[in-house]
């Protein structure tokens, strides 16, 4: 099980990476490798060439401002995992880590190869566009900004332009006191979850929600929104039986059929798991 | 051998958890596995596998990637024929009453009958350049109808899984007893229909073989990741066309083997042949796809059975029907599907039983024994069985097994079947209520309910799963060893034995230390090189200990014997009046003492000078110890679970296992081994599931869409080991590579019918994924 | 079917404390190149597609797949390989000897990465408990032992590392 023949680009520069890119019609970008060497094994992919960004300069780094977390894309998950200031900022990154992948492969995967393979159920896509992350990306045309919900084209593809590469992620902060819950369903600890979801939870001084986000991994193509339930909650009391309203909603989502799972288990488990990380942001919050 | 040593060794060598022999090379990455060998101008083999389940092979087309840099040869069946007696590999292991031309080809003929059959060999100078010259191999196929459910392929209309014959393979019966007059007036009496999966073997070193031909003196010397090296030679040398001089097996250390390095393969016959037709070394590594599509699985059996029950809950009949689900051919015989026949009844009494077999053919990857060689799927049965008598009689689950075990004094326990050998299957001891309870009371059986109640007053749900299972071991007809006393005064021990991870060369040093007044660690011992073992079988049905034991404490009281005979020589005194201790003979009382290389001089002899009197050349002696008959060892399981009744999800609390080992040689060995099988046992219970869809096309062929267990979903497993020595071999001992999987995935569905609050008896298909859990609970809430 | 031209890259890398060199082609994979063009065959390939774990090694004191990361792209990192735990004519490691204590080895092919991964665990959090240490272990699949005697050598040696 080895690789096709490739040739291997290790550009030193963003222009160098972003003129490779567009030189070369089948080339893949590697950045952790950590989905892209196993296809590459398997030869699920044959690209001619590999362009390894893993020595470009600048694109690895976490900032914590006042209102704004930017995060370079090719910063490795195990280093995001352990940013004390980041953690302080958006603690639901730690619940959500310590889901993916094993330790070796936190330790060379990054969160912009993450976001570009786009796996359905991989929590930091879910967390992106949970935080409503806008994305920054580069090419031959220059820098342009895109919002997270527009970066899924579908199943498994980003937008990008084949010049393009992901350069960073900048979440909003939720400056507010607020909560989080992250909860996800997998056979065995460290695989890509079943179903996940994230939620971020802030309550007013009366104690009703003043501000929520909840996304849910896993269903379909992207992870998804759950938009008429986050309206739900705003302005209400979250004791049990709103909370199970709003979980209910997660039983009608859109959800996919494989050979190991149904569509109809997917949306009971969005359900069950939507209901316990609203309880769990709701405990954080309060 | 260590100078001087005053310690008394020996006679404490057995039933000592001594350090492995195995160890430190393992430790240190000093081992040497079947890809660590290079052998000068090595060429790498890689193969082209069909992509559809059944298809006409019209023709191959290889003329682009002969071409190709690298590559030093493209070989189909018509290429390799110069170099092979016959297409087919013919029947590994007697078996009659099987049609013709049922076995796998060297590489495929005309049609195709399972996704990832060989159908051409590419030798080149690296594996990736073997691999994209298969990539650039085209197909001419015509696509035919694939069976793909076992069951489906028996209807009348069904397609052929091969043109040329039926789909059944074979039916037999087993029967014992008179169970339909035993139905006729039984207060209780009910059906399960059982569908089992257990997936593939999956150690994880694959399969492999290195293949080094000698023009110069017309031989082949193979190493090969192997679990039978003798068989592996003469399947070679009688596809080759080759004498036993012409070739040698060796095996080097064997990453795990689990079943599926228990058969000679058509990849192996092809690489030798290929590595004789181009007079270079050939190596072929099996990735972990192919490995998915062409190593040998268990995969499924459907079982409909009726059981019948007196109102105590005793067993008074079970009858039915089972499928067992072969694959494309049959490599070697159907001892499969009869293990698992004959392993329902276990350890209980059931005084009727008519069970009608049939073996069918599906166009996927044959089936032959994974560790618990259809021991687990009869144990599956019988057990599911015993709760469903709980269930309807409203009986504790324990008391229906106690009601039913045999008792410990009807030891030996005759019961009314044979094995495929056509011997009696007679328990040879064990005391199966003892054990039983020993199992009750390390789970603190009477303590569960007050648990149970505890944990779902804080909303938890737990569940108790108890039961048992038996296997034989120590299967024969015999294993060779051979105990040497070097002149250098290393002890060597050779044998036909296959280590695989077991820590064979520990046990068997032990044996053989005992006999000899030696440590484990003085002893040396070389497992199934043919060139330095005449005749062997090898590692399959837990025999090791038993069979290649026995043999090498015999050899080993015999060399003992002649060392006492040489030194009463050199001490000038009675054989009565010598010790042996320590590499040491001696006189107590004298200062007369002799190291045994001293020993080993006097029996190597001098030329023109007699022996003295008694003394036989050499210091050796070689025993293939014929057993009598099967050892069986008795396990008892308990489990405890908690489910989850939203997602479904099965969390295992905590496991017991008791298990008879007859005597144990290397306690922590043993321990390791129930550990290692109950797992096994998990997985087929809750993860392994080897996928295929309609079109028999498999869907899970890699690691992640096939789940082994890993550690966080692994309990802590407390082993306990029960000691019922067996008459029926000289170290009373029995096996243990395999028990330990018998009863688990039963005892896991007993225990989420506890949790879950389902009838009992009722969880009948495995694996039970959190999806199937959750719609039975939707199912009994109606 | 065209084919890519390939070109052979010098890589360098310090193993084990040693400073080697060897030539590959891009495809190679790091565990392949340490296996067969350095010789260091106690690093094992289990699966070729980064889930069992077998081909564990250390890059810069971090563990990583050796069958996800190409060996061009360790030139000039800091490898450490199961070779490289003991000196040859040495005594085994704390943890090579909690191992053989424990009976944590069966067949040992897993072994190598599950040696590799601990250190970087053990370095990290000496004061990890058992379930954080099965956590910390599945990313190694072991279809020998059943893990518990891995998990307890692994304790073990955490203690010793306290």
């Amino acid at each position: 099980m080895k690789p096709g023949p490739f040739r291997y680009h290790a550009p030193r520069a963003l222009e160098e990476a972003i003129g490779l890119l567009s030189e070369y019609g089948n080339a893949k970008l590697l950045a952790g490798g950590q989905s892209l060497m196993a296809m590459l094994n398997l030869r699920y992919v044959m690209p001619d060439d590999v362009i390894d960004i893993n020595g470009l300069p600048d694109l690895a780094g976490i900032s914590v401002t006042d209102d704004l977390i930017e995060i370079g894309s090719m910063t490795r998950q195990r280093v995001i995992e352990h940013d004390a200031a980041l953690m302080r900022a958006a603690p639901i990154f730690r619940d959500a880590l310590t889901h993916v992948g094993h330790l070796q492969t936190r330790n060379r995967g990054t969160i912009g190869g993450s976001l570009c393979h786009l796996d359905p159920a991989a929590e930091l896509v879910a967390l992106c566009m949970l935080y409503d992350a806008t994305l920054t990306v580069s090419g031959k045309a220059g820098e342009r900004r895109l919002p997270m919900a527009e970066f899924p084209a579908f199943y498994m593809t980003p937008s990008l332009m084949p010049d393009e590469i992901l350069t960073r992620i900048t979440l909003p902060r939720w400056t507010e006191k607020h909560g989080h819950g992250f909860v996800e369903f997998a056979r065995r600890h460290g695989d890509f979850a079943i179903i996940a979801v994230g939620v971020l939870l802030a309550l007013d001084r009366a104690g009703n929600v003043a501000r929520c986000a909840i996304v849910i991994g896993g269903a379909g193509a992207a992870p998804l929104r759950l938009k008429s339930a986050e309206a739900l909650l705003i302005g209400q009391r979250p004791d049990p039986d709103i909370l199970a309203q709003a979980s209910a909603t997660a039983r009608e989502i859109d959800a996919m059929d494989d050979n190991a799972y149904s569509a109809d288990y997917r949306r009971h488990l969005a359900g069950v798991l939507t209901g316990r990380a609203l309880r769990q942001a709701v405990e954080c919050a309060a | 051998m260590t100078a001087n040593r005053e310690i008394a060794v020996g006679q404490e060598v057995i039933g000592q958890s001594v350090p492995r022999l195995e160890d430190a090379a393992l430790l240190r990455g000093k081992a040497r596995f079947l890809d660590d060998l290079h052998a000068p101008g090595q060429l790498h083999a890689a193969f082209l596998r069909s992509p559809v389940a059944h298809a006409h092979l019209r023709s191959v087309d290889t003329s682009v990637s002969r071409a190709m840099p690298g590559v030093r040869a493209v070989l189909t069946l018509s290429d390799l024929r110069p170099s092979l007696t016959a297409d087919r590999i013919p029947l590994q292991f007697r078996n009659n009453g099987l049609p013709e031309a049922i076995t796998p080809f060297v590489l495929a003929n005309t049609e195709l009958l399972f996704v990832g059959e060989a159908i051409a060999i590419v030798v080149a100078d690296s594996r990736a350049e073997a691999e994209d010259a298969v990539d650039a191999i085209t197909l001419d196929l015509e696509d035919l109808p694939p069976v793909a459910d076992v069951r489906d392929g028996l209807a009348t209309t069904a397609p052929r899984a091969c043109l040329d014959r039926a789909n059944t393979y074979r039916d037999f019966e087993l029967s014992y007893g008179d169970a339909d007059s035993a139905f006729g007036d039984a207060p209780c009496t009910f059906q399960l229909s059982i569908k089992q999966h257990r997936g593939a073997a999956h150690p994880i070193e694959g399969r492999g073989i290195l293949a080094v031909p000698d023009p110069l003196q017309d031989r082949l010397k193979v190493w090969s990741s192997t679990q039978l090296s003798h068989e592996a030679r003469y399947f070679l040398s009688l596809m080759l066309g080759l004498d036993e001089t012409q070739i040698d097996v060796a095996v080097p250390d064997v990453g795990g083997g689990f079943g599926a390095k228990y058969l000679v393969y058509p990849e192996e016959i092809a690489v030798a042949a290929a590595a004789r037709q181009l007079g270079q070394p050939v190596k072929w590594v099996e990735d972990r796809r192919e490995h998915f599509l062409s190593a040998i699985q268990e995969r499924d059996q459907y079982w409909t059975i009726e059981v019948a029950a007196d109102t105590d809950g005793r067993l008074l009949a079970i009858r039915g029907q089972m499928i067992h689900d072969a694959g494309a051919y049959i490599p070697q015989g159907i001892n499969l599907a009869y293990n698992a026949a004959t392993a329902l009844p276990g350890p209980y009494v059931l005084p009727a039983y008519q069970l009608s077999v049939t073996v069918a053919a599906t166009n996927k990857v044959p089936t032959i024994p994974v560790r618990g060689a259809g021991y687990p799927e009869g144990t599956f049965a019988m057990e599911r069985a015993l709760d469903g008598i709980a269930e309807r009689l409203k009986l504790d689950r324990a008391e229906v097994r106690r009601r039913n075990l045999i008792p410990g004094d009807k030891m030996p326990y005759k019961t009314p079947m044979v094995s495929r050998s056509g011997a009696a299957i007679v328990y040879d001891s064990g005391d199966f209520p003892a054990i039983f309870a020993q199992a009750l009371e390390a789970v603190d059986y009477p303590g569960f309910e007050a648990r149970r109640t505890a944990a779902a007053a804080k909303g938890r749900r737990l569940g108790l799963g108890v039961g048992c299972g038996i296997k034989g071991t120590g299967r024969g007809p015999y294993e060779s060893a051979t105990v040497r006393v070097g002149r250098s005064g290393q002890v060597t021990v050779h044998t036909g034995a296959m280590p695989m991870g077991q820590g064979v060369k520990t046990v068997l040093a032990q044996v053989c230390a005992e006999q000899l007044g030696l440590a484990a660690t003085d002893i040396k011992v070389i497992c199934g090189d043919t060139t330095t073992v005449p005749v062997g079988l090898g590692g399959f049905a837990s025999r090791q200990t038993v069979v290649a034991g026995s043999s090498v404490f015999r050899a080993a009281s015999d060399v003992r014997q002649q060392i006492l005979v040489a030194a009463a020589a050199l001490l000038e005194t009675d054989i009565d009046q010598i010790t042996l201790n320590g590499g040491f003979v001696a006189c107590p009382g004298t200062n007369c003492r002799f190291s045994l290389r001293d020993v080993a001089e006097i029996a190597a002899g001098s030329p023109g000078y007699a022996l003295p009197p008694g003394v036989w050349p050499g210091l050796e002696a070689t025993v293939n110890h014929i057993p009598e008959g099967l050892t069986y060892g008795m396990g008892a399981h308990a489990v405890e679970v908690e489910i989850d009744t939203d997602t479904g999800l099965v969390t295992l609390l905590r496991y017991v296992v008791v298990n008879d080992c007859g005597r144990a040689i290397n306690p922590k060995l043993v321990i390791g081994q129930l550990h290692g099988a109950v797992v096994h046992g998990i997985g087929n219970a809750l993860f392994e599931f080897m996928g295929f869809d309609a079109q028999a096309q498999p869907t899970t062929t890699t690691f992640a869409d096939y789940l082994l267990p890993t550690a966080p979903e692994i309990p802590r497993i407390e082993a306990i080991i029960a000691e019922y020595p067996t008459p029926t071999n000289p170290l009373g001992v029995k096996g243990v590579g395999e028990s330990g999987c018998l009863p688990v995935a039963a005892v896991i569905m007993s225990a989420i019918e506890q949790a879950a609050g389902l009838r009992y008896g009722q969880l009948c298909s495995i694996p039970l994924a959190p999806p199937d859990l959750i719609a039975a609970l939707d199912a009994a809430r109606g | 079917m065209t084919h890519t031209a390939e070109t052979l890259h010098t890589v360098t890398l310090t193993v084990n404390g040693a400073e080697r060199s060897a030539q590959c082609t891009a495809r190679w994979s790091l565990a392949d190149f340490l296996r067969h063009e350095l010789g260091l065959t106690g690093t094992h390939l289990g699966c070729e597609h980064g889930v069992c774990g077998a081909c564990t090694v250390l890059v810069d004191g971090k563990s990583v797949r050796g069958c996800l990361m190409m060996a061009v792209q360790a030139n000039g990192a800091e490898v450490r390989t199961i070779e490289g735990l003991a000196r040859d004519d040495g005594p085994l490691s704390a943890l090579q000897k909690a191992f053989a204590d424990h009976h944590a080895v069966q067949c040992g092919f897993c072994t190598p990465g599950i040696l590799m991964t601990l250190v970087e665990v053990l370095g990290d959090t000496p004061d990890i408990d058992e379930r954080e240490m099965r956590e910390a272990l599945s990313g190694n699949i072991c279809r020998c032992t059943g893990y518990q005697n891995i998990v307890d050598a692994a304790m073990a040696a955490a203690k010793a590392c306290r």
